[in-house]
């Protein structure tokens, strides 16, 4: 029998045959994400003077192909925190186990002072960071909105090279050409917040959320939509777009059935 | 001979349930010279007695800023001491890294506790020989910590620890119930006070041995030594007999 250490735990070989040592080194280099798979189209998001709105629509598409419509893309971490992803699906699955993870590390911690938005997206735009640096980018856009340690409104983003960025509003993806013109015509700037409240913020973020389905061919008309103020979260995950009119369809070529 | 056989490690039980070289780095604590603090609604405060090896010595650091919300204040052996607040600093400066959040002291508190407690169940290892008061500020509010060889930490309204603070404690159980209401001036009177009454008669608080911590709501902690604790000494102990004034007299005599 072989004694020698590097024997230990495997297979004798005078019973199973000589071991397959190919098991032991993954043949080929190591496999990066190069692309998103099956994926989430824009997240926006909007200040009011009391609190952000935050929407994203419940589909995830593979490719072109509308394959799952009940894709909930916004995530509740605390009373005073939502995470929106837009993105590869799967990575923000490994996202949404990690702020899991993290937030049971922070619920056994004895502190009663719960991770806030701004400490949220600090953390998140590391970890973002931190996988482009290794060259395994997690494929996602991400809104963190909700409060600041002195509960003022805040919204940032996070993106898959770690970019971080701020502003009254935000919108990624097909949102951040489609939607954030209507918003900022709104929210021009950090003064305007003041003079927007909840219902008004939230009439704006519904009207993208349809122009958006009008015009970005990955879209639903399903959608999720939150409201974070100091009263808490308030997250509806089964919103349909109303008040729709296609009539403007006819009239642009190209766009819709056209017999000519 | 009597000879005590449960004290050669800190992971054997003696049979009346003691574990003696946890007691013995308690020991260690009152060995070092005093510290106290005690916290308000808005402010905290350390105080400390400096001592110096040697008159030609300079005088053993006894208050080590961590962050900028919070310091500690040490009794014991200093060496320890800066140990635990090396990892401290690191801890500190991680939570501010990775989270953009100022470390709530309960939580930096609990792990320094966690490290301390290890020492006390592992083969080969010894307790620290250092008993900390940990004072700031963070999201809620004004904290003081006592923390102990042994793993003990406690959240104190006000605390003193060291040589002689027995006398500090009795002042501080005197004012308890003033603490709350003081503002920043008073708070650091207070803890002059305290800090006067574990004295030996034949010792004063001066500006060299006297050391100073103050954080507050929307403040950050500060270390004050040396000519900036002046002021204080002099408004906390105004009708004390001034020594110099006899001598200046005996100058004058002998020209």
């Amino acid at each position: 029998m072989n004694h020698l250490p590097q024997a230990w735990g495997r297979p004798r070989d005078e019973v199973y045959g000589a071991y397959d040592h190919s098991h032991f080194q993954n043949a080929g280099p190591n496999q990066h994400t190069q692309q998103p798979i099956v994926t989430g189209t824009s997240v926006i998001a909007a200040k009011f003077k009391d609190g952000v709105v935050i929407a994203a629509d419940n589909l995830a598409s593979y490719g072109s192909l509308a394959r799952f419509t009940d894709v909930k893309r916004l995530r509740k971490f605390n009373s005073e925190v939502v995470v929106g992803f837009g993105g590869d699906v799967s990575d923000m699955q490994y996202l949404d186990r990690l702020l899991n993870s993290l937030d049971i590390r922070e619920n056994y911690s004895s502190t009663d002072t719960p991770l806030n938005a701004k400490n949220l997206h600090t953390y998140l735009a590391k970890v973002m960071y931190k996988r482009r640096s290794d060259f395994n980018p997690l494929w996602n856009h991400l809104l963190i909105a909700g409060l600041d340690g002195e509960s003022k409104p805040f919204l940032a983003s996070a993106d898959l090279l770690g970019t971080t960025f701020s502003a009254p509003t935000l919108a990624t993806g097909f949102g951040a050409h489609l939607a954030q013109p209507i918003l900022r015509r709104t929210l021009p700037d950090e003064a305007s917040v003041a003079n927007v409240n909840k219902e008004d913020a939230v009439k704006l973020i519904k009207e993208c959320m349809k122009v958006l389905f009008y015009r970005d061919a990955r879209s639903l008309d399903k959608y999720s939509i939150a409201i974070i103020t100091k009263e808490g979260v308030e997250l509806k995950e089964n919103e349909k777009l109303e008040n729709q009119s296609w009539a403007f369809a006819e009239t642009i070529r190209g766009y819709g059935t056209q017999v000519n | 001979m009597f000879r005590n056989n449960y004290d050669n490690d800190s992971v054997t039980f003696s049979p009346q349930g003691r574990i003696f070289q946890v007691e013995y780095a308690s020991e260690a604590v009152k060995q070092g010279s005093v510290v106290v603090g005690i916290v308000s609604k808005t402010h905290s405060v350390l105080a400390a007695i400096k001592r110096n090896a040697e008159e030609l010595s300079s005088y053993q650091k006894k208050i080590i800023t961590i962050d900028s919300h919070y310091g500690i204040a040490l009794a014991g052996l200093a060496s320890d001491a800066r140990v635990l607040s090396n990892f401290m600093k690191q801890q500190s400066l991680a939570s501010r890294l990775t989270y953009d959040r100022a470390i709530p002291l309960s939580e930096i508190t609990s792990r320094i506790a966690d490290r301390a407690q290890t020492n006390t169940q592992q083969y080969g290892r010894r307790p620290y020989g250092v008993g900390l008061l940990i004072a700031g500020v963070d999201a809620k509010g004004p904290h003081l910590f006592e923390f102990q060889p042994s793993g003990v930490t406690q959240e104190m309204i006000a605390c003193g620890i060291g040589a002689r603070s027995q006398m500090a404690r009795t002042y501080l159980e005197r004012h308890l119930d003033d603490f709350a209401a003081c503002g920043r001036e008073d708070l650091i009177k207070h803890a002059l006070r305290a800090l006067k009454e574990s004295l030996s008669q034949d010792k004063e608080l001066t500006v060299d041995n006297t050391s100073v911590g103050v954080a507050g709501i929307g403040e950050n902690f500060v270390h004050y030594e040396g000519q900036d604790i002046a002021q204080w000494l002099d408004a906390t102990f105004e009708n004390r007999e001034e020594d110099d004034s006899s001598s200046d007299d005996a100058m004058e005599t002998d020209s």
